[in-house]
């Protein structure tokens, strides 16, 4: 068995494991890797000769391909792996698969699976770095991280700031709202540990029957049902999709209902207050818990949500990969120089 | 050598001991005053010229070199800075990081690109920053200005324009600021 999954710096299993130190590395080397992307040629020879598998047992096609790009812009040789469509499907473990995979040489996996705690086992099998990519309702780090990047952005360039000279102090009071289905929610789960260190006040809202059954562990200042109530004095109001092919609709009247109370109609975003960021983790249900108008709002920041995932990517994989084995083991948290 | 080979030098986070000043302020300031004019004369005037910094040592000479340029010529240089972390050929054998931004004014195709470091040791930077400089665009030509030459080289690259040629023991390490040249060595903490 190799080092227990828990150990900081060769994995990111979750987004807690790094805590304030850790994120704000990972937020300060995304803006190098935003650099690359902005060039001509937006690659970089960091990890040529690095092979990193994308083993997603559930599918999701913008993830991966964030991933892979990343990987790519990297240098990085890319396998793919879809085991929904593989052997996992004549019958062969996840622990064979990833196994098996691993005998190739393969420095990293991207994990996303439909159990929560996947990634760490396969971090307990194998001697390459995990990445959780999303494990069931448990934690989608990278997410989270891409989300603070994305708020960080936004707020350096309102304040006039290069992003060179901004660490994470735009965060503390900062106050963010997370609405819809926390209960099911990796993106809320994981965004909330992030957000906690950091500094800002975070509200959950959503209906009863979408909290999670108990709130201790979760870092937040306030739990409301009512969105109206706390719409004008959010900075970010972010929108959790409501994942109705995981089954949050049998939590629900109806969709229709959950719509009239929690979607942020065009009616509702103009009493944002001024300034105030709208954000979605994507896909959205447009319609459903974000309106058509309010999508394309000038305070919606969902499509840099998007292409930020890349350049933040890249920060993880490079961090994990790229400290070379003379790293503290908590590289990734506490600086490669160790200081 | 830059900050950060010093912090990284295993073992990590050593002290830096002065020994000797070598050069003064105005020492340096003198040599950048003399690599500004060489560059001139070198290339008949600016035209085309950008100076690029290599950071995190490299950059404030580049912008005094930059300002001393302007001085001389009465136009405007363009100055930008490069971090060599993601071309490093170390990565994975030490930790390397990105430490601070790039900022190339422009394509670099058919320009005149001088490159500025504190200390040209290995030379290992120096192909790096050549390889990324690549991917800016194809430039006319490439040169390099360094304030120390310490010796010492794992690979065949030589400065144009030197700051003062210093003969050193492979353990020493090299402090350059434009408040002067320190000798001395890391001693673990």
């Amino acid at each position: 068995m190799s080092d227990a999954p828990t150990d900081r710096g060769r994995h990111l299993l979750s987004v807690t494991d790094l805590g304030a130190d850790g994120i704000a590395e990972v937020l300060a080397v995304s803006d190098a890797f935003a650099e690359v992307g902005r060039r001509a040629i937006p690659k970089v020879p960091a990890l040529r000769g690095r092979t990193v598998v994308t083993l997603f047992a559930e599918e999701s096609t913008r993830t991966r391909l964030s991933f892979e790009t990343a990987a790519r812009r990297l240098s990085a040789d890319v396998l793919s792996f879809p085991t929904a469509t593989s052997s996992v499907k004549k019958g062969e473990s996840l622990r064979d698969t990833v196994e098996t995979v691993a005998a190739m040489g393969v420095d990293a996996f991207v994990v996303r699976h439909p159990c929560a705690g996947a990634p760490a086992q396969v971090a307990r099998w194998v001697d390459a770095a995990v990445v959780n990519a999303g494990d069931g309702w448990h934690e989608h780090p990278t997410q989270a991280l891409l989300d603070c990047y994305t708020i960080r952005q936004v707020l350096a360039e309102r304040s006039g700031r290069s992003l060179g000279d901004t660490g994470t102090e735009c965060f503390s009071g900062l106050r963010v709202g997370i609405v819809g289905d926390i209960r099911h929610s990796r993106v809320a789960r994981s965004l909330v540990g992030a957000l906690a260190p950091l500094g800002a006040v975070v509200t959950l809202i959503a209906p009863g029957s979408l909290l999670p059954t108990s709130l201790e562990g979760w870092p937040v200042e306030a739990v409301t049902h009512d969105l109206d109530d706390v719409l004008g004095s959010l900075d970010v109001c972010y929108l959790l999709r409501l994942q109705l092919e995981r089954g949050s609709g049998a939590f629900l009247p109806s969709v229709r209902e959950y719509s009239a109370g929690y979607g942020l109609t065009a009616r509702r975003a103009a009493r944002l207050g001024d300034g105030a960021l709208v954000m979605h983790p994507g896909p959205m249900n447009r319609g459903v818990e974000i309106a058509d108008e309010v999508a394309d709002l000038p305070g919606s920041v969902v499509l840099r949500q998007v292409a930020n995932g890349v350049a933040v990517r890249m920060a993880v994989l490079f961090l994990l990969l790229g400290s070379g084995p003379g790293a503290d083991p908590a590289s990734l948290v506490s600086g490669a120089a160790g200081e | 050598m830059a900050e950060r080979e010093r912090r990284l030098t295993p073992p990590r986070g050593g002290v830096f001991v002065p020994r000797v000043q070598v050069l003064s302020a105005e020492d340096v300031q003198r040599a950048l005053v003399r690599i500004a004019h060489e560059i001139v004369e070198r290339n008949h005037g600016l035209e085309d010229v950008v100076v690029i910094g290599l950071q995190t040592g490299g950059v404030p000479l580049a912008h005094r070199i930059g300002h001393v340029l302007e001085e001389v010529t009465g136009t405007n240089v363009a100055v930008g800075t490069l971090d060599v972390a993601f071309y490093r050929d170390d990565i994975g054998i030490r930790p390397v990081l990105p430490e601070a931004t790039t900022e190339i004014p422009g394509d670099l195709a058919g320009q005149l690109v001088v490159l500025v470091d504190d200390v040209l040791f290995t030379g290992r930077t120096v192909r790096a920053a050549l390889n990324a400089l690549a991917d800016y665009g194809r430039a006319r030509s490439v040169q390099l200005a360094v304030m120390v030459d310490r010796g010492h080289r794992e690979l065949p690259i030589r400065p144009d324009y030197v700051g003062k040629n210093m003969p050193t023991r492979i353990d020493e390490q090299v402090d350059v600021s434009l408040d002067g040249v320190v000798l001395g060595d890391v001693v673990p903490r």
